[in-house]
């Protein structure tokens, strides 16, 4: 048994008054590919938020990859973490935004090139043939010209998957990735996930609406209420044999609503 | 009607000390729109001071009491500039303080997402500001800032009170030469507004030249 690439522990926020996650722990091994399902509301986004660092947490720890996310280790001594830590940390985690989040002032290719050729110090040439690759392999490659407002939401987002996975990170974030989509274009932003799935190892961690995408996809489904893990297990556990009872009670709305299980 | 041809020269002599006002005028302004308006966003607090002290202080003074404590006051404490340097200093110090607030409003006006990705990136504060905030908030901030550089134009006739031979003050010489009134203003008031007019026709085209692919419409 390896070691876990992600490792909370204990962490706690409050946005003003309202504490949205309370003591939350969880682990995730390298290459796994986990599905966090639950009510609105229940803290998904907030838990991807903060290990992508868009969120502080008020206490607790998180580790990534063996070393502590938020905090760093002088002889000894854990201390908050400056920005080059996190700088650092954010090399091994990348985040993909339900509405996508691109540079709309800039073409699809240079979309994908400019973290690298910022971050890493790619040079051009060699960032754009990488960039024509992973833009090929979301099937974007014949838009690399276009501006963002010309692209269809499905294809916005398969070219920011593009640009996150650009910087190679050893973790996947994705956040809703198909919510803000015409229902027609749902399925090739979710071929993409599943290609990455299949043929990469990164770790994967999705928020998702989509439970019949998360049985086929992930290796564990966490059922996630009020910022707390109520239920995980195999999706088929979950989502066939659902022990809690308010596991079984959102899944029922979710399929009244016409989401396939 | 020669002698009013060498008065329409001396009206165009006047017409080049304007244009060169508000360009150099303009260019200092923009210069310290940059710095105080990103210095009112710094994390620093004492940078933050110092550029929304800059800005209250020129936005409450009159660009009239500016300009002549640049000319007639700045010489005691041993700084005697040029009567084309005064106004260049006044006006951009003055209209930098109004265009500083457009800069911060502009940076401020792109929307969280734009931070967040730069951050889920990995790009630098300063990366994300230069490559990603800054070029679309330049959009929001151009046609403001043509308001600006006209208003900065307009404002280049107080120059005139330290006698540099701008358009009005040239205006005033041929009046007092023949005694006319009605043709010298008149001409004046024409080409302060033509020269007006290039500065919206130019910030336009500008605006339009950087926005082009950011709406959608073909390239
Ligand atoms: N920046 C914020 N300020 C205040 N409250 C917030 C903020 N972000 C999230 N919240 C609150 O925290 C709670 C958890 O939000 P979160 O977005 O993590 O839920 P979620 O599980 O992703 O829900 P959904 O399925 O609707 O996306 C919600 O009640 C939300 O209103
Ligand atoms: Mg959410």
């Amino acid at each position: 048994m390896s070691a876990p690439i992600i490792k909370i522990d204990g962490i706690s926020k409050s946005f003003g008054t309202f504490k949205v996650l309370d003591g939350l722990s969880m682990q995730v091994m390298p290459r796994e590919k986990l599905a966090l399902i639950g009510p609105s509301g229940s803290g998904k986004t907030t838990i991807l938020r903060i290990l992508m660092t868009l969120e502080r947490i008020d206490s607790g720890h998180i580790q990534i990859d063996g070393e502590q996310l938020y905090h760093m280790e002088r002889n000894g001594q854990l201390l908050p973490a400056d920005e080059r830590h996190l700088a650092r940390m954010r090399q091994k985690i990348g985040m993909v935004f339900q509405l996508f989040n691109l540079f709309p002032h800039k073409s699809v290719i240079d979309n994908v090139t400019l973290a690298p050729i910022l971050t890493k110090g790619i040079p051009r040439a060699a960032a754009e043939k990488r960039a024509m690759e992973l833009l090929d392999m979301v099937g974007m490659a014949d838009k690399a010209k276009a501006m963002p407002a010309q692209l269809s939401g499905g294809q916005k987002q398969r070219v920011a998957i593009a640009r996150a996975l650009a910087l190679q990170p050893r973790i996947m974030l994705f956040d809703e990735v198909t919510s803000a989509l015409d229902p027609e274009l749902v399925e090739e932003v979710l071929n993409v996930l599943w290609r990455l799935c299949s043929e990469t190892d990164m770790t994967m961690l999705l928020v998702t609406h989509e439970m019949g995408f998360a049985h086929d996809f992930a290796d564990r489904v966490l059922f996630f209420d009020r910022g707390k893990i109520v239920e995980e297990g195999k999706p088929d556990e979950i989502f066939r044999n659902p022990k809690q009872e308010r596991t079984q009670g959102f899944l029922k709305k979710i399929i009244a609503a016409g989401h396939r299980v | 009607m020669t002698q009013w041809s060498g008065y329409f020269g001396l009206i165009m002599q006047g017409a080049l000390v304007t244009i060169e006002l508000t360009l150099m005028g303009s260019v200092l302004a923009l210069i310290m729109a940059f710095l105080a308006g990103l210095g009112r966003l710094s994390r620093f607090f004492a940078i933050r001071a110092l550029a929304t002290a800059y800005i209250e202080f020129f936005r409450g003074t009159s660009i009239f009491v500016q300009l002549f404590w640049a000319y007639f006051v700045l010489p005691f404490i041993g700084i005697s500039l040029t009567p084309l340097q005064a106004g260049v200093l006044a006006l951009g110090l003055n209209v930098g303080a109004y265009a500083a607030e457009v800069v911060r409003g502009a940076i401020q006006s792109i929307g969280r997402e734009q931070y967040e990705a730069c951050t889920a990136l990995n790009l630098g504060r300063w990366q994300g500001m230069r490559h990603v905030i800054l070029p679309q908030a330049l959009l929001v901030m151009l046609p403001t800032f043509g308001n600006n550089a006209i208003e900065l134009l307009k404002a280049t006739a107080v120059v005139s009170l330290i006698s540099l031979a701008d358009l009005t003050f040239q205006a005033q010489v041929v009046r007092s030469q023949t005694g006319n009134t009605l043709v010298p203003f008149t001409t004046i008031l024409i080409i302060y507004f033509v020269l007006a007019l290039i500065i919206s026709w130019g910030v336009r085209s500008l605006e339009r030249r950087m926005a082009r692919g950011l709406d959608g419409v073909r390239v």
